[in-house]
């Protein structure tokens, strides 16, 4: 029967992966000079199961490269070797190259063979360093075959105990008749009277004649499993041979893999039959005749060539899947089961309705109203991961980077099992990544800059998450040097961000990081300067329907706060009329609804309708404009005008009127049907219609593009 | 066809077996670590043990040690599936009561082959 296993590869890769995030977890976890063996373990474990499971679906290279990482997390296990920096980094280096491997194997794209080949020769330069045996002395015999033989000659005395290992004489005897022409003899002399009888006891023993041309191993694979529990021998039955015999044997001192073939005449005048033991034995000195080596296993011979077989192969994305603790099934299956009775409850009612049965079947709906509610909730849950999935990187990240600074930093992480959508958790963690290094970069100094602060010489970061409201607050603090006002607020006008004159309380100058274009760092460094700003960093957290601030005070330290939405599928809209048409306005967005007299509004040239909001101007969208629609409204004094923020910018929507509020599941328009500017998504509403979700960034791009001159049609307004 | 209760760490390798060993018509239980294995073993019983060795909570050769002591396993056939291929491993395997050592990677094929001989 053959079975196709690459099924199970999906499973495999994502194992895997969990299991090298496990190994580097464990890695940053191990303290030099300490022996921590639950850890070792933990790490050794991944590393073997990843062995065996590359193994067995043939991903041979990676089976082979985990094979040198656990030999070194083996002898560190038992001991032998020492957890050093060097090892640590070394092993961490490997984690990292495994990885690449295994996103190359399962993506099908090529891999770095250089990287793979000297982290390969570093791992076996460390394995070897400490393995130095003695030379060319220890000669183990591995195998000793090829010999004429007719056939063997085995006694098999089981034990009485035999039995009750699970192994069964009744078995082998079958398997060796298997093998070739078997003669059984059966020793029943230690029977006992019957009444002494033990039937878990074995009493019998065998004298058997197995003739045919049969390899000593596949004698002694039978008996491989009894042999401490048994009384064994098997001679050969031979017919005279001279001539070479060859003779395989491992030369330790080589590498472990050479096979030294040896060849040599036996003594002249055979003595009766030497009994062939399986065990190995030491030869001390073996009459050597001539010796060719030959090497089984070279390095550069089996690293993966894998550009060459699947060139042609295109990168097809893995389906995304998520891990669901049991309990949240569980807790489903039981809504489904409350469901089903409340739909035969109420399918009764419907059978024989009479009007006395109305308190029924309001009843009945209300609880079908709730469990559809839960059943909504408990699907919500299914999507929502601990956000452990997003701080798990960071260990790793703050390891490296104080190897690379020469900066001390402590990581501290809080409420890692709050949970987080999976869609928001994904796109959370560039974000995160940029803050921390930023805070790394920026914030903490280094040592002696601290102590001379009289701060302690270890820097503290940590990263806080908890649950508040409908949101997730995500905190990096650290306890660095603080945003320096002086600095940010001239660097601010040198761009052209803002006046010299402007009076700006420190907020507002802590908060001008994250304007577009604005980077402090005199040159870049090569940690948090990539040419991403923290403009990006707020534009993708704004895009998730969230919102970043950061608070700091010189000398003290900095603390960020990204609050974001539960869940993407979801949110709290609010429903407006434009033109006869339904819109949803996400309500994290909507700062206040205004009724505005014409006479306030400001014409600009270039900018069109400018409404003054208390001290600032905000530009005036009027969404019919926006989606072509037949106004019904266009005096601005009969309609609304919505404010709304997005990306630190404010503009006012003009709307006929304002509907409801209420959470709407979002669907999205680009798996639907393409997608649209200004528009995130769309979702059915209670009567059955369709709204369009606005996208307020979306709009704002809009209202700039000036292809599309959204403000200079605005003469209805006049 | 026989019972059989697979036990292995790795979902991959559990999956495997488990499809395996079905294909082949046979029944199986699965269990992901030697301490859920026992309590499985101890409330219904099965015709053959099939584990893994390095497991967290409880390692497969404790897991043998552990099944060995039950009256209804003692003669069942406990083989172990593992990467180990060490003497000293097989020793200890041996010592702790298994029936048979397979090594990983593995076959389904051979699989089938070893189980069907041990359990004939």
């Amino acid at each position: 029967m053959s079975i196709d296993i690459s099924q199970f590869h999906d499973v495999f890769f994502e194992e895997s992966f969990e299991g090298l995030d496990a190994m580097e977890a464990g890695l940053l976890d191990l303290n030099v000079g300490a022996v921590d063996l639950e850890t070792i373990n933990t790490i050794f474990r991944a590393a073997h199961s990843i062995k065996g499971g590359a193994g067995t679906f043939g991903f041979i290279p990676v089976s082979e490269f985990t094979h040198v990482m656990e030999a070194i997390l083996d002898e560190m296990r038992n001991g032998e070797r020492e957890v050093s920096t060097l090892s640590i980094n070394l092993l961490l280096e490997s984690v990292d190259v495994l990885r690449e491997m295994l996103t190359a194997v399962q993506q099908k794209t090529a891999t770095d063979d250089g990287r793979i080949a000297d982290t390969r020769q570093k791992l076996e330069a460390m394995k070897a360093d400490e393995f130095e045996e003695p030379e060319l002395v220890k000669v183990q015999v591995e195998a000793v075959t090829e010999s004429k033989d007719l056939g063997w000659k085995i006694n098999f005395n089981p034990h009485q105990h035999l039995l009750q290992t699970g192994n069964d004489p009744v078995r082998m005897l079958r398997e060796l008749g298997s093998l070739g022409e078997l003669t059984t003899e059966v020793n029943d002399s230690k029977l006992p009277p019957f009444s002494d009888f033990e039937p878990e006891d074995s009493y019998l023993s065998w004298t058997l004649t197995l003739l045919g041309d049969i390899p000593k191993e596949e004698v002694d694979e039978i008996f491989e499993w009894v042999d401490e529990d048994c009384d064994l021998t098997i001679e050969s039955i031979k017919a005279p041979v001279k001539g070479p015999t060859r003779v395989e044997i491992m030369v330790a001192a080589l590498d472990k893999h050479d096979v030294v073939s040896v060849e040599f005449t036996p003594e002249p005048e055979p003595e009766p039959e030497p009994e062939f033991s399986t065990t190995e034995s030491v030869v001390d000195e073996t009459p050597v005749v001539a010796v060719d080596i030959e090497e089984t296993q070279s390095i550069e011979a089996t690293l993966p060539v894998e550009k060459t077989t699947t060139k042609s192969k295109i990168a097809t994305p893995a389906a995304s899947s998520i891990r669901v603790s049991t309990d949240k099934v569980d807790s489903l299956i039981n809504l489904v089961s409350e469901l089903v009775i409340t739909q035969s409850m109420l399918s009764q009612i419907g059978e024989h309705f009479t009007p006395k049965m109305l308190p029924q079947l309001i009843d009945g709906l209300a609880q079908l109203e709730r469990n559809s509610r839960e059943m909504q909730e408990g699907i919500l849950r299914i999507r929502m991961l601990p956000i452990s999935f997003a701080f798990n990187r960071f260990p790793r990240l703050v390891h490296d980077m104080s190897d690379k600074t020469g900066k001390k930093v402590e990581l501290k992480l809080t409420g890692e099992q709050t949970e987080l959508d999976k869609s928001v958790m994904e796109k959370i963690g560039d974000p995160l990544v940029h803050l921390v290094r930023n805070s790394l970069d920026h914030g903490i100094e280094m040592p002696e800059v601290r102590l001379a602060a009289g701060k302690a010489e270890t820097g503290l970061l940590q990263l806080k998450s908890y649950h508040q409201g409908g949101n997730i607050i995500i905190e990096i603090h650290d306890d660095g040097a603080g945003l320096n006002e002086d600095k940010i607020l001239a660097k601010a006008i040198e761009k052209g961000l803002v006046d010299a004159s402007d009076e700006l309380s420190p907020e507002k100058i802590h908060d001008l990081i994250f304007l577009p274009g604005f980077s402090t760092a005199e040159e870049l460094t090569d940690i948090s300067g990539r040419g991403v700003g923290m403009d990006v960093v707020r534009k993708n957290i704004d895009s998730l329907g969230g919102s970043v601030e950061v608070v700091s005070n010189r000398g003290e330290g900095s603390v960020f706060t990204i609050r974001l939405p539960l869940t993407l599928a979801i949110i709290d809209g609010q429903t407006i009329r434009v033109a006869g048409e339904n819109y949803i306005i996400p309500l994290v967005s909507i700062i206040e609804t205004l009724e505005i007299k014409t006479s306030e509004i400001k014409l600009v040239s270039g900018k069109g309708e400018l409404y003054p909001l208390r001290d600032e101007y905000v530009p005036i969208i009027r969404l019919y404009d926006v989606f072509n629609l037949d106004p019904h409204i266009t005096d601005l004094e009969e309609g609304l005008l919505v404010i709304v923020e997005g990306e630190g910018q404010r503009v006012g929507l003009f709307i006929d009127d304002l509907l409801g509020q209420q959470q709407v599941v979002i669907k999205s328009l680009e798996t639907n049907y393409r997608k649209v500017k200004g528009v995130s998504g769309a979702t059915i509403l209670g009567d059955g219609t369709v709204a369009l979700i606005l996208d307020v960034p979306g709009l704002m791009a809009l209202y700039r593009d000036p292809s599309l001159a959204l403000f200079v049609n605005h003469n209805r307004a006049a | 066809m026989a019972k059989i209760l697979a036990v292995d760490d790795s979902a991959s390798m559990r999956q495997m077996v488990s499809f395996t060993l079905k294909a082949a018509g046979h029944t199986v239980m699965d269990a992901e670590d030697g301490n859920q294995a026992l309590n499985i073993a101890k409330t219904q019983s099965f015709d053959l043990v099939l584990t893994d060795v390095n497991m967290p909570i409880m390692d497969g050769l404790t897991l043998t040690k552990e099944l060995r002591t039950l009256a209804d396993y003692r003669f069942t056939p406990i083989l172990i599936l593992t990467t180990e291929a060490g003497k000293d491993k097989k020793q200890e395997g041996r010592a702790a009561g298994a029936t048979g050592w397979l090594v990983k990677p593995f076959n389904p094929d051979q699989l089938l082959a070893t189980i069907k001989k041990v359990l004939d």
